[in-house]
């Protein structure tokens, strides 16, 4: 096992972490760029698209790169590292992999090659109001008639609803089962209800009122195993992502420890706050170890699909229960300038609780995990 | 020792809850229980309809309103409130400067300020913090130079709680730079409307703007506004923050929200059933039922023991866990709305998300305050080791 960048990865890192870190290098630039539509910059969204970063785990003949898992989760890691607000987790790893893993050729040509090359932004219309981080709909309901599909129901939260060129959109089968469709964002019969989420980045009601959609892939087939694996490839460069947010938070309040002042020494002086920060330290190390491990997983073409599932449900656990602690953890040991918004720990935490919500939150991957421990004498990375 | 309420005690929790869940303006209680923000004239018309019925300042000598009730009565009064979602009576009025003026004040002070500070006629803010100076609150610089009478005032003040709100501030303020910094400390009450005071917003991370910057520039400030002795700021000081610890464990509310998690829970489909039959949300539950009601029973046992109206010692302990509990509840609410707690900044647009659901993560990382102000958790923690346990 090596845990170690290739060269090319390195590259790809120095690439990133060159691109966003210059455009967020200052934090007031970031609440800038959150504050007016449409939460991020096409600027430099266009400029990932230039590096590739959009096409990143697509296929060559699909408009990509034909990277795979680590190097998703290397670039996740440069987003998280300075929580830029380009869509890169929500739009090109869930939605463009949701269409790579389920499109036509055809669609997968069209649809992934406009958001690799940064023209069209497409987003995955999935959650439903009252249900939570399950791979079925129920809310939208498909119909087909003479004019071909339609879709209606209402879809809540939709990451990057409103601002989407094409939205993905799953919907439950009259025979049964979950499918696929697409919607062009401003067809009729789609109405948009945009917001920001905690952390300053944008998610929508959608609802839909008998609109036009075209099946993605073959039509009336179900997908569910794709949604769910599609959210469990998000949750792999999710956890890495967290980890870039969760280092940089570290970072950031042992800065504050070297440097505030109170009573005369600096806080670091103070026992009681180094051991919890070392304690933070452990936390982010454990989680970078499982985020690592599972991204390896998903880039062995020899693992099974279940197996890919767990690594990613262990992952993401990690990653979830370390960034509630070294969330909490960075505003309280900052104390009242860690409350503010002009100061970056407690966007960082906001950050880290909207990834939580958007992919479920430890206690609901734990207790996926539980209802497998029967199944092995004891876990193994190695398999 | 006695398990139940006494007859008397037991009617007088009655009719407080009638009083309280008939009484105070049934939209106010609904923001409360909505977890919405109160506007001004919402807090300043519960503390009115409060005081009139004598309900706003019974721990004050009965002289200035009021009511010489047992301690056990007083956290009846307190829990019951909370109970029914009525806002409690200002802090900064009546479990802060209030006291502090009566215990403390001349004869003029008591009859200027005492009314009108129980009717929030003057609503008051907290200055105390500085950039400079937060948990080591003595190393304050703001400071007071006598001209005459007057005092002038210049520094910063900072984290101001509803300081766009506030009439007047009690502050401390360095009157002796060359003691001891304890012993160079006063307190003056400072008219915010006068020349030289200016108030700047601060934005938190839940996109609210409750605190502020108070910037003092040449402020005169009249000699009569002086509370206690000259440099004695600090007994005054140490004597606030021990009630300001009381008061800010809110175990009632935080119970309240709780019971609410429970039917929020009972109403969210999870699997076959609803989340509230998730093994993992229910021992969760259970947990923080346990631990408040533990917590409950020692803050009636410590309210039981405070003697001559200075906090029991353990009253950290209850500063501690109560702001402990109120974030893990909160929490709770978070994980309980799931992908629905990203529907934050819905204004009007429409949602079809319940609006805990969308309140939620707001309200959790608003609340990351609670270990923060009133003396951190990590002074609490001192204080108990130190005082406590003599370490
Ligand atoms: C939302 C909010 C509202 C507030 N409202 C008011 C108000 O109305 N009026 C007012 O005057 N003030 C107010 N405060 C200020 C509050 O009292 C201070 O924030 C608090 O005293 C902590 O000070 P600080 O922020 O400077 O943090 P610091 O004192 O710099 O502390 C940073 C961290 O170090 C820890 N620490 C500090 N010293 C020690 C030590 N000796 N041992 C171990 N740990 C230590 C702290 O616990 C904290 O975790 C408010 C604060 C907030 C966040």
């Amino acid at each position: 096992m090596d845990f170690e960048l290739d060269e090319e990865q390195q590259a790809l890192r120095e690439a990133a972490r060159s691109l966003l870190s210059k455009r967020y290098a200052d934090f007031e630039t970031r609440r800038g760029t959150v504050a007016d539509a449409p939460g991020f910059d096409r600027d430099t969204w266009s400029r990932m698209a230039e590096m590739g970063l959009l096409g990143l785990p697509f296929t060559e003949g699909d408009g990509g790169m034909g990277a795979g898992p680590v190097e998703v989760a290397v670039v996740a890691e440069e987003v998280g590292r300075v929580i830029a607000p380009e869509p890169f987790l929500t739009s090109v790893v869930l939605a463009g992999g949701l269409v790579a893993a389920t499109g036509t050729a055809e669609q997968r040509a069209e649809l992934l090659g406009g958001l690799a090359s940064g023209e069209s932004l497409v987003a995955l219309a999935h959650a439903e109001p009252g249900a939570r981080w399950t791979s079925t709909a129920a809310g939208v309901r498909a119909e087909q008639g003479d004019g071909g599909w339609r879709l209606t129901g209402v879809k809540e939260p939709v990451p990057q609803g409103a601002e989407a060129d094409v939205l993905v959109v799953s919907a439950a089968l009259p025979e049964g089962g979950t499918g696929l469709f697409t919607i062009a964002g401003d067809a009729d019969g789609v109405t948009r209800n945009g917001y920001r989420a905690p952390d300053g980045s944008r998610a929508a009601r959608v609802a839909l009122d008998g609109a036009v959609a075209t099946p993605l892939g073959e039509a009336g087939q179900d997908q569910a195993t794709a949604i769910a694996a599609a959210y469990d490839g998000a949750r792999v460069a999710a956890a890495q992502q967290a980890v870039g947010a969760m280092q940089v938070a570290l970072e950031t309040t042992a800065g504050y420890l070297n440097s505030r002042e109170q009573f005369g020494v600096p806080l670091k002086r103070f026992q009681a706050l180094t051991f919890r920060a070392a304690d933070l330290y452990v936390a982010v190390e454990l989680a970078r170890s499982l985020a690592l491990w599972a991204a390896m997983v998903h880039a062995d073409p020899d693992t099974s699909a279940e197996e890919r599932t767990t690594a990613a449900t262990r992952a993401w656990a990690q990653a979830s229960k370390a960034g509630r602690l070294v969330g909490q953890e960075a505003i309280q040991l900052h104390g009242g300038i860690g409350m503010t918004a002009e100061y970056s720990v407690g966007s960082y935490t906001a950050h880290l609780t909207t990834l939580d919500h958007l992919l479920g939150d430890a206690r609901h991957h734990l207790a996926r995990l539980a209802a497998t421990v029967g199944d092995h004498a004891e876990v193994d990375p190695l398999g | 020792m006695r398990l139940q309420l006494s007859e008397e005690d037991e009617a007088f929790r009655a009719e407080l809850r009638t009083f309280f869940t008939t009484e105070v303006d049934e939209g106010v209680r609904a923001t409360v229980r909505d977890r919405g923000e109160l506007t001004k004239d919402q807090i300043v018309a519960t503390h009115r309809t409060l005081n009139a019925a004598g309900l706003a300042v019974p721990h004050w000598p009965v002289e200035w309103g009021g009511k010489d009730w047992s301690p056990l009565r007083r956290h009846l009064w307190h829990e019951e409130m909370q109970r029914a979602c009525v806002p409690p009576p200002l802090a900064f009025n009546a479990s802060m400067i209030g006291p502090v003026i009566a215990a403390f004040g001349t004869q003029e002070q008591k009859e200027r300020f005492l009314p009108p500070t129980a009717n929030v006629d003057i609503f008051w803010s907290q200055g105390f913090s500085e950039p400079g100076a937060g948990s080591d609150l003595a190393s304050l610089r703001t400071a007071a130079v006598r001209d005459g009478d007057d005092w002038i005032v210049n520094g910063q003040k900072t984290w101001t709680t509803l300081g766009q709100w506030g009439d007047w501030i009690f502050t401390l303020v360095r009157t002796n730079p060359d003691v001891k910094k304890q012993a160079g400390i006063s307190m003056l009450l400072i008219d915010m409307r006068s020349p030289g005071v200016e108030v700047r917003p601060i934005e938190l991370i839940d996109g609210g703007h409750e605190v502020n910057e108070v910037w003092f520039t040449d402020v005169r400030v009249p000699g009569e506004n002086l509370v206690g002795e000259v440099d004695s700021g600090w007994t005054q000081a140490k004597f606030l923050l021990g009630n300001e610890r009381v008061g800010v464990a809110p175990v009632g509310a935080t119970k309240r929200v709780l019971a609410q998690a429970k039917e929020w829970a009972a109403a969210t489909r999870s699997g076959d059933g609803t989340l509230l039959d998730d093994p993992h949300v229910a021992v969760r539950i259970a947990e923080l039922e346990n631990e408040l009601m533990a917590l409950e029973l020692t803050a009636l046992r410590v309210v039981a023991n405070s003697a001559d109206g200075k906090p029991h010692p353990a009253s950290s302990v209850l500063k501690l866990r109560g702001t402990e509990l109120q974030q893990a509840v909160s929490e709770l609410v978070v994980d309980l709305a799931g992908p629905g707690a990203l529907a934050f900044g819905t204004g009007e647009a429409d949602s079809d998300l319940p609006v805990w659901a969308r309140r939620s993560t707001p309200t959790y990382l608003n609340l990351r305050k609670a270990s923060i102000y009133g003396g951190s958790n990590e002074v609490q923690r001192q204080i108990i080791a130190g005082t406590i346990l003599g370490l």
